[in-house]
């Protein structure tokens, strides 16, 4: 909200600093978040009066003037074609610096020379009119005086507030003095109208609420008289400075009323109003109404969004015509015009919802549905009513007030009323502040507080609808008290408990995840979670996909399901600036459709949580994407037991996916990665399915391989699904082991791990570890088996192996293999 | 005068022309057979040409006859085309096979160094360091959640102008606007709140960190995916000087002990009072510069003490409980410390970036 200082003014003594004024107001949590001076670079503007214009040489744009300031003569180029001999125009001679920081200098074009220059609104900051010259009116200005003087423009400073959402009291210039005053410990005004009108017999409106609930009050005046000019220049300036632009005195008089005290008003033509009369109601769904922007909405439609009741509340007129979207925006039929001489003025107080859903589902954000949202003070009606009349009686000498206002009422709520003691404050605030200090503040801001046995009943303002009954009111009006006292002097303490803190075991574990990439060499990615369409096309992934319903891009409409794109693109873009030999990690939330997930997420939700709701399932999973010169299927198998080993698992392996190779993946350099105890899935390790690689970054060179690694980190974190090796110490033998090294003949399908742990069963406690060190097929080897070359050590704790120690365990290996998994000795 | 070929020619040709891209056995072979079939020298293409000298209606009859076949030989050879480069392809991957159970050799060329935490990551890290070291537990919640634990719990019932200020993105699932992209990582607050309240388990002292979503136009000081650390006490004989402690003691820890911190009131549905929290800028140290727009000040977060109305919504009793809670961006967090310019850069994962954290 833009509050000019200088109306402020008018109601506080402002500090002389503007630092320490900017200090209160965010102080008392009004957040200055601009400040605009106005009125400089005016300094030397002065009116001068064109006496001959003629035409430059060669050039068809621009004119030479010759201006007089009222002193001497002065030549000037200029290009406005909307002036002629005898207008008065502001002329800013040669060293003027504009508002806009244009310093004019003496300039020559086609040959002639310019003396200065002649300045259209928008030069001087009082407008946005740039399509020529801001012709000045005889009547007011005279040559050579300062156009600061002519235009009533003083030095101002605008601030830009951001008014909470619970202080709807101070979307106003008078709530904003009236904190300011109180804070300040200055008596405060308010505006109290002075309504000299002498008010004539002879009524023609009427009023109906018809929905009580959400219409709490309409206060209609009948005005005739009305003669609709511009408004007076101090007051159209204030409205500029206020942000709105100036219209008409009645419209701008509504306007002033509503950016003063906070309440919007809105005047219907009489003569247009069907039957001088007012029906507000519910709209009837379809009911078509043509708003005063020119658009047309259609009525009570209800767009099916959560909470959208699908209600409009119409103004209507006695043919039950809708003339209006009640606190919302006026319509077209009863639009204040030159020929209007009569009119209906409304001041009224709507349900704050009823005008949000409305504004929310016709996307009509007005400065009065913005008030009325937050809860407008239903008791300031018939001030804003008179206060309307009073402004427009300035600009339009003939008005009348017609019959007394009429004041409809609905459904209101009382302002909350409730007690507060010392103590209730102190639970709050952590201070004990005196009753009758509270009890000045409070009543600084128009709380009415009266004095009990150690306790105070305040009854906050009308204009105060955040302020709740007890006891959640305890915690507004303290906070009022904080606000007013000032949160600086608000005393602090570190609190402190008896239970430890502690990181969480999912933290832990990726953290440990974490340390094990980067150790390897990898750089830790961050990509988006909502993805274009491509994506899942790049993975040839056509299962159901998660869909924002209003996406920042309308080309990235989705939530991922696997993090591989969003790596392949990072490397594609780190490729293009010639740095692509990386190697990315990302740990992060994939996103499964319910319809598709295999247990489907259900939380609490739906209107007032009552409902159960079917939610997307979201794993984190940990990927690493490998995209070094020698990267491949290894080195990716390399990385997982680096990652296993930091993790401590037990007893992970490799098995083949067969038919079911994770989308994007390379189908024959694949494995999935499963606990041998309990079948838990880990995720899966391999390379970059070739052809995806090259769509997803093009370019790559054929030969280069990516190794991919994706685990589901919540599986890995999980003890039970995962376990981990024994936390035992076992200190090593100091006595000599042995190799024996064994090469078997094996049909493919026998895996590496089922052998390994079947030669260390067979060997026993001597078995100190046992490895694979080489896979051969070809000649010597049927097809459909591999000979697998395995290294066997041997030892014991107390003494060195015998000979014949070694031989018997061989021998029981041979035996175990041969007879368990049909394998033959090479 | 011509007649150009009959039907049974023309039946005959596409055939002969079917039977034979059967037989093409690899894509070559089909281009060849593409040509031959359906280019200028094709017989198709002779019979185009002698359309020209047939009367109108043959004209008409022949010429639609000629496009069926050419459709039907096309066809085949698309088909044949696809299904070709699907064999390729599963020849080009069986010959590439690579079993990973049996690899044994742990040499892997890669070069010798170390990798890098993410910016956000590091930030996290060490905030989550500094609160545990303060007696908070980690914890955190899911990234879509359902308007209830977003909104409606947090005292921001259907409706609420506040919500406004969210720029929510909306999930497709279920009713209309029932499901978000959490805005703000307060759900979690909610979540843990509820758990406490079941499990009897109060009181409460935890962060949540996690990434959060809003819809805004990205620039240099806005992400539409972003990252913020959430703060809840609920215990006994909790007020505000609590929370005013509380964000001091971290911000010196993280920050560094000549920074201080400045509460002012402002309003979120879910805390009363409320308050937005500043630190003394990190550039300047105070001296007042551009970058906090000379007030010696940085907006970093938002707290209060919990608003009986969300104690209400989860089944806390107040007149036992009271709490405050606090939230601010991890992203904002690095920015200030490290002087980002550009928050953009945390998600552009330029390698140059990444190597330098």
């Amino acid at each position: 909200m833009r509050v000019p200082i200088s109306w402020l003014a008018s109601y506080v003594t402002l500090p002389d600093s503007l630092d320490e004024l900017v200090a209160t107001l965010d102080d008392l949590g009004l957040v200055v978040e601009g400040i605009e001076r106005v009125g400089e670079g005016l300094d030397g503007v002065v009116v001068a009066e064109v006496e001959r214009i003629d035409a430059i040489k060669g050039a068809d744009r621009i004119r030479l003037a010759t201006v007089t300031d009222g002193r001497s003569s002065i030549e000037v180029v200029c290009g406005a074609w909307n002036y002629e001999v005898g207008s008065l125009v502001p002329f800013a001679p040669v060293g003027t610096v504009l508002p806009d920081g244009m310093a004019i200098s003496q300039r020559t074009m086609r040959g002639v020379v310019s003396n200065g220059m002649l300045c259209s609104g928008r030069e001087l900051g009082v407008g946005e009119d740039h399509e020529g010259l801001l012709v000045l009116d005889a009547r007011t200005a005279t040559p050579g005086q300062p156009i600061a003087e002519v235009l009533g423009i003083e030095r101002d400073v605008v601030l830009d507030l951001a008014i909470e959402g619970n202080r709807p009291d101070a979307w106003c210039v008078e709530g904003v003095a009236r904190d300011l005053a109180a804070r300040y410990a200055q008596p405060f005004e308010a505006v109290v109208p002075d309504l000299p009108l002498p008010a004539v017999d002879g009524a023609s409106i009427a009023v109906e609420i018809v929905d009580a609930d959400l219409c709490g009050r309409f206060v209609a005046t009948e005005l005739h008289g009305v003669v609709v000019v511009a408004s007076p220049p101090w007051l159209a300036r204030r409205l500029e400075l206020a942000g709105m632009r100036p219209i008409n005195n009645v419209v701008d008089a509504s306007n002033y009323v509503m950016l003063e005290l906070g309440q919007p008003t809105h005047a219907y033509d009489l003569e247009r109003l069907g039957r001088h009369a007012i029906r507000v109601r519910r709209a009837a769904t379809g009911e078509q109404l043509e708003l005063l922007d020119g658009s047309t909405i259609e009525l009570a439609v209800d767009s099916g969004a959560i909470g959208d009741t699908g209600e409009d509340l119409a103004i209507c007129d006695g043919d039950d015509v809708p003339v209006g979207l009640a606190g919302v925006m006026g319509g077209a039929s009863s639009e204040i015009g030159p020929a209007t001489t009569s009119v209906l003025l409304e001041a009224a107080w709507f349900e704050p919802l009823a005008v949000a859903r409305s504004a929310k589902r016709h996307r009509l954000r007005t400065e009065a549905s913005v008030r009325f949202e937050r809860g407008c003070d239903y008791a300031s009606c018939d001030r804003a009513s008179a206060r309307f009349v009073e402004l427009l009686a300035m600009s339009s000498p003939g008005l009348c007030v017609v019959g007394a206002p009429i004041d409809a009422r609905g459904e209101l709520r009382q302002p909350a009323a409730l007690k507060v003691d010392t103590d209730a404050i102190e639970g709050v605030l952590g201070v004990r502040l005196g009753l009758d200090e509270v009890a000045r503040l409070l009543a600084a801001i128009g709380f009415e507080v009266a004095d009990g046995d150690g306790s105070l009943t305040v009854v906050a303002p009308t204009g105060r609808p955040d302020v709740r009954e007890a006891p959640f009111g305890v915690a507004d009006v303290a906070e009022e008290v904080a606000r007013l006292h000032g949160y600086a002097a608000l005393p602090t303490r570190v609190p402190s408990w008896p239970a430890a803190g502690g990181l969480g075991h999912v933290v832990r574990v990726r953290r440990v995840v974490r340390e094990a990439l980067v150790g390897l060499g990898a750089l830790e990615a961050w990509t988006a979670a909502i993805v274009p369409a491509e994506d899942a096309v790049l993975l040839g992934d056509d299962a159901e996909r998660i869909r924002l319903t209003n996406p920042v891009a309308a080309d990235a409409p989705f939530l991922r399901s696997s993090l591989l794109p969003g790596l392949l693109g990072a490397v594609r873009r780190n490729a293009e600036r010639r740095q692509g030999d990386i190697a990315l990690f990302e740990i992060g939330v994939v996103f499964t459709h319910p319809s598709i997930a295999p247990v489907a997420r259900v939380e609490r939700g739906g209107p007032g949580g009552g409902e159960l709701v079917k939610l997307p399932s979201e794993d984190e999973r940990v990927a690493l994407l490998l995209a070094r010169p020698h990267d491949d299927a290894r080195s990716a198998v390399a990385a997982w037991r680096a990652l296993a080993a930091a993790l401590r698992l037990a007893h992970t392996r490799l098995d083949p996916v067969g038919l079911s190779t994770p989308l994007g993946m390379h189908p024959t350099r694949c494995a999935a990665i499963v606990d041998k105890g309990t079948g838990a899935v880990l995720g899966h390790v391999g390379e970059v399915d070739p052809d995806v690689a090259a769509r997803a970054i093009p370019g790559l060179e054929s030969a280069r391989r990516l190794g991919w690694l994706d685990v589901d980190l919540g599986v890995l974190a999980d003890h039970e699904a995962v376990p981990r090796a024994s936390e035992l110490a076992s200190v090593p033998s100091r006595f000599p082991t042995s190799d024996v090294d064994l090469a078997f003949v094996l049909d493919e399908s026998v895996h590496v791990e089922d052998l390994k742990a079947l030669l260390r069963d067979a060997a026993g406690e001597l078995c100190e570890s046992v490895e694979c060190f080489d896979a051969y097929r070809g000649p010597g080897v049927p097809a459909g088996s591999r000979s697998l070359a395995m290294r066997v050590r041997l030892g014991a704790d107390d003494r060195t192996l015998s000979e014949e120690a070694l031989a018997s365990t061989r021998a029981r290996m041979i035996d175990a293999a041969t007879q368990s998994l049909s394998a033959t000795l090479r | 005068m011509a007649s150009g070929p009959g039907a049974a020619e023309l039946t005959a040709y596409v055939d002969d022309a079917l039977s034979r891209v059967a037989l093409a056995s690899d894509q070559a072979a089909l281009g060849a057979l593409r040509a031959e079939l359906t280019g200028r020298r094709s017989g198709l293409a002779g019979w185009h040409r002698e359309l020209g000298a047939l009367d109108p209606d043959d004209r008409r009859t022949l010429g639609r006859l000629l496009n069926e076949a050419e459709r039907a030989v096309t066809g085949a050879l698309d088909a044949r085309d696809i299904e070709l480069a699907r064999e390729a392809r599963r020849e080009r991957l069986v010959a590439d096979t690579l079993l990973l159970d049996e690899l044994v050799d742990r040499r892997v060329d890669a070069p010798l160094e170390r990798g890098h935490r993410h910016l956000v990551t590091k930030t996290r890290d060490e905030l989550e360091d500094v609160f545990v070291a303060m007696g908070f537990q980690v914890v955190e919640g899911p990234e879509v959640e359902t308007d209830w634990y977003n909104f409606e719990a947090l005292n921001l019932p259907l409706g609420h102008p506040a919500r406004g200020m969210h720029d929510t993105m909306y999930v497709e699932v279920g009713a209309s606007e029932s499901v978000v992209l959490r805005t703000h990582t307060s759900p979690v607050q909610v979540r843990c709140m509820e758990d406490a309240v079941r499990d009897g388990s109060l009181p409460l002292h935890v962060v949540a960190p996690g990434r959060v979503y809003r819809r805004d136009t990205p620039d240099a000081s806005h992400l539409v995916e972003f990252n913020q650390i959430e703060g809840l006490v609920v215990d006994r004989g909790i007020t505000f000087a609590d929370l005013a402690g509380t964000i001091s003691a971290f911000t010196s820890a993280y920050f560094g002990d000549d920074i201080s911190t400045r509460l002012r009131p402002s309003y979120f549905p879910f805390t009363e009072p409320s308050a937005e929290f500043d630190i003394t800028c990190t550039i300047c140290r105070g001296a007042r510069c551009r970058t906090c727009a000379q007030t010696g000040w940085m907006e970093l977060g938002g707290c209060g003490v919990i608003d009986p109305a969300v104690f209400a919504a989860v089944g806390i009793d107040p007149s036992e409980w009271s709490g405050f809670a606090f939230g601010f961006g991890i992203d904002r967090c690095a920015f200030m410390r490290h002087q980002v310019e550009d928050l953009r850069a945390l998600v552009d994962n330029d390698v140059r970036f990444l190597r330098q954290f």
